[in-house]
């Protein structure tokens, strides 16, 4: 439960933040991205404020031996660079600059009178849909045993 | 304020919130990670994915009311063009385990050679289809 009460006010936290930063304005984002065109070099600072913060808190917080609510840190350890993941960055970019929307702020959009959010996380949850379903029909069938 | 404070105090914001969830969860604040999950659902394991995406959402609604200025639509985009993103933005993250959050924010806080290397090609692909849109005609 408390669990699930932190990761409220975070969501919440996390969202105001995005708001207050600007990142809700799809027009901003596509002229941050375009840095060739007018370019708005505001939403650099996002990332600077966000990872000053975070990674001094991060430093702090992963010195006590296990989270607040749960048993145990759960950080990613993969470090190999596949191509899996700079193509899937590469079609991330490409639909965050079509579409002027990540994730966190096309949820956070959602509550506005414009249907583009909800186009857009419509479309998204396909997106990931399709890959999942891909991976799955990648993946050989578990081999069950065989009983005579 | 100035769009650079107002964008900088934002981030603040975020990197509070991602350093929060590490303390109460153990978990990376990444959007696209934490809604994917819901897609394979564990028990146990959805109710602080549904308050995350909540929250977000809660604060979408408030400023709806209190600050409505916050919240645009791209002009200069058709819903097809948001629509074909979403695909691309869904495949992609789930593909490259991660979005803007994850990789860009707390990837790159912890030092992560996955998410700089993610963060650096997003980035270039966003700039690349941006400059082709406004070549194009639409911005």
């Amino acid at each position: 439960m408390n669990n699930t009460f932190i990761s409220a006010l975070t969501g919440v936290i996390f969202g105001a933040g995005l708001l207050l930063s600007g990142m809700t304005d799809a027009n901003k984002v596509i002229n941050f991205l375009d840095v060739g065109g007018a370019w708005d070099a505001s939403l650099g600072f996002v990332m600077v404020g966000a990872i000053c913060v975070n990674a001094v808190l991060y430093r702090l917080v992963l010195r006590r031996e296990s989270p607040l609510f749960a048993a145990n840190f759960r950080i990613p350890t993969r470090s190999d660079i596949d191509a899996r993941l700079v193509g899937g960055a590469a079609l991330f970019g490409l639909g965050w600059g079509l579409g002027g929307y990540c994730p966190g702020p096309g949820f956070v959009s959602i509550a506005g009178a414009d249907p583009a959010p909800a186009v857009f996380l419509a479309s998204m949850l396909a997106g990931m849909l399709v890959v999942k379903v891909g991976d799955q029909a990648g993946t050989p069938e578990p081999v069950s045993p065989v009983t005579q | 304020m100035h769009p650079f404070v107002a964008a900088t105090a934002g981030g603040a914001l975020i990197g509070l919130a991602a350093s929060l969830m590490m303390l109460g969860t153990g978990r990376i604040a990444g959007v696209s990670g934490i809604f994917g999950g819901l897609l394979t659902p564990k028990e146990g394991d959805m109710g602080w994915r549904v308050a995350f995406v909540g929250g977000l959402i809660f604060a979408g609604i408030v400023a709806a009311f209190a600050a409505p200025a916050a919240i645009a639509a791209p002009e200069n985009r058709s819903l097809w063009h948001v629509a074909v993103a979403g695909v691309l933005v869904g495949g992609g993250v789930r593909l490259g385990n991660g979005c803007t959050s994850g990789h860009g924010v707390c990837g790159l806080s912890r030092l992560s050679q996955r998410s700089l290397v993610a963060t650096l090609t997003f980035m270039s692909t966003g700039a690349i289809v941006t400059a082709l849109m406004r070549i194009g005609g639409a911005q």
